[in-house]
């Protein structure tokens, strides 16, 4: 009897901060069927006229496009360079290992705008302001410390024992690496190409300064349209991110699930 | 022919590593040593830059704002995060997943729609209002305010608190509790002197990385905050885009770097310790 008004009340409260976490994500659904081009909510009638122009646009389609091709440039490269990393980490003794995880974090600790006007500055040196390399190479930067992370947390659970046996039956440092390494450890791999791939997608502030007319990513052109004026095809777009993702993250959870049976 | 060239790789693991700490030389190290030599060298060789910006007031409310946004944030994630955290501790699994999606669905979407969101639920017209006013209370200016910059950033910040608190609480030997409980210790005294230390190191690791992160936001002040809001990073913005002035940017961004660092590593020997203390239990 007497433990039940606390359980009341911490289960109120988290209802609460749960809604309070998960509301605002959802309120752009509604908005984004908007028939005004207003911001005000809940939107006084039914149109899809924002996710027609999402689509036709070239200004927001063209920028889906840059952003896709970006992000799956930098999944590639931050998961190959990421994974040799943490490979080598795992591979080092203690104290020097923890130094090069700690170096490798970096990226996620730099303050964005520091790091955004310290690219800009070496970009427009080099001609690189507007590129697709620039975008890849700033982008990877920021993806290595997840790949490093999610590997690296596959890698601290891995048997190497197994390693040792496949060496003793005569398997060689490489194909051991291929057929018994590689593909325990392909969970890991795959959840940081997909880190890399949403960090590369979601990036703004790297990209706000190395942007151009020419070619610039999904976020630059949401930030370009809330800061100019109220578009709900900005709603629209965070609607088709949302469901994308959960499309995504479903299939995920799908596969997992079904290895982890097979296991 | 890669089996005699790419083996070598597996032994050396230093080599491994070679290729990330080039990316992050070329696209961090180099970046950030740009802003540091110009901060000193922009228009000639010396400290005005610094000396400017301790001199200017407006610089320095700023800066004290900056902290003062990222304290109350931290704070609010503290005070949101323990309750959510420990309850996830605590649920059976069906719940402690649906507890879970929660904190990451917001996530899904890019940040920079999130905070479309909360530009939608604070404007002056916008949903918190109205259900304020429906209540009987006077409307609030929450857009383009602090109180409004808090908020937003509070939500958005909260799964790095969540995260590291759930991590240290589902460590936690709840038997201890009940030992406490049994020797006759009243449930509040027990949290006190047992619960709550122990839960301490994820308190600490939380509120040190959300500390840092809300320092050196820039998209949700700028969307949701006005001038009366500014935080640093806005500042850099303005100096380097809108000024050109790269010296001083220059020197903002090392102040706001060297904050951020030196609080790290202010706060690293303690966040150790949480590691030392799960090994120990383990």
């Amino acid at each position: 009897m007497k433990a039940r008004l606390p359980r009341l009340l911490l289960g109120l409260t988290c209802l609460l901060i749960a809604v309070w976490l998960v509301a605002p994500t959802l309120i752009v659904f509604p908005m984004s069927f908007a028939d005004k081009k207003s911001l005000v909510f809940p939107p006084t009638g039914f149109s899809l006229q924002w996710y027609e122009n999402f689509f036709t646009n070239p200004q927001w389609f063209g920028s889906l496009i840059v952003s896709a091709k970006v992000a799956a440039m930098v999944a590639v490269v931050a998961t190959v360079i990421g994974t040799l990393a943490a490979l080598g980490i795992e591979r080092m003794r203690a104290g020097p290992a923890g130094i090069i995880r700690a170096i490798l974090i970096t990226p996620m600790i730099v303050p964005g705008v520091v790091l955004a006007v310290g690219i800009y500055a070496v970009y427009l040196d080099t001609q690189l302001v507007g590129t697709w390399t620039g975008y890849v190479l700033a982008h990877t930067l920021l993806a290595i410390p997840f790949v490093v992370i999610a590997v690296g947390a596959n890698l601290a659970v891995f048997d190497a024992r197994l390693e040792v046996a496949a060496a003793s039956l005569g398997a060689s440092r490489l194909s051991t690496f291929f057929t018994v390494t590689l593909p325990l450890i392909m969970p890991g791999i795959l959840s940081g190409a997909l880190f890399a791939f949403v960090t590369s997608f979601d990036e703004v502030i790297v990209s706000l300064f190395i942007t151009s007319p020419a070619l610039k990513t999904l976020p630059v052109q949401i930030f370009s349209s809330m800061t100019r004026d109220a578009d709900p095809t900005v709603a629209a777009v965070g609607s088709l991110i949302f469901l994308a993702t959960s499309l995504v993250i479903g299939l995920g959870l799908l596969i997992g699930t079904r290895t982890g049976r097979r296991t | 022919m890669s089996s005699k060239s790419a083996a070598p790789l597996l032994r050396r693991p230093f080599l491994l590593t070679l290729p990330a700490l080039a990316v992050l030389v070329l696209v961090m190290a180099v970046p950030l040593g740009v802003i540091v030599y110009r901060s000193f060298s922009e228009p000639a060789p010396g400290l005005q830059n610094y000396v400017w910006f301790f001199d200017t007031p407006v610089n320095l409310i700023v800066l004290s704002r900056t902290f003062s946004i990222a304290f109350w944030v931290t704070l609010a994630c503290v005070l949101v995060a323990y309750p959510y955290a420990f309850a996830m501790s605590v649920a059976g699994p069906r719940l402690r997943l649906l507890l879970v999606l929660c904190v990451l669905v917001p996530f899904w979407v890019s940040g920079v729609v999130r905070t479309l969101a909360w530009v939608i639920l604070l404007q002056d017209s916008g949903v918190i209002n109205r259900m304020l006013m429906a209540v009987g209370f006077e409307k609030v200016r929450l857009i383009r305010t602090q109180l409004g910059v808090t908020i937003g950033m509070t939500q958005i910040l909260l799964p790095f608190m969540i995260m590291p608190l759930y991590a240290v609480m589902r460590g936690i030997d709840m038997r201890l509790l009940q030992a406490a409980r049994s020797l006759g210790a009243h449930p509040v005294k027990t949290f006190f002197q047992i619960y709550l230390p122990l839960s301490l190191p994820g308190v600490f690791a939380g509120a040190t990385i959300v500390f840092i992160l809300a320092l050196g936001f820039y998209i949700t002040p700028l969307l949701l905050g006005g001038p009366q809001s500014t935080m640093l990073s806005t500042l850099i913005q303005q100096q380097v885009l809108s000024l050109l002035n790269w010296g001083r940017g220059g020197a903002m961004g090392v102040v706001l770097l060297i904050a951020t660092f030196g609080l790290l590593g202010i706060a690293s020997p303690f966040m150790r310790r949480k590691y030392n203390m799960s090994g120990g239990s383990r």
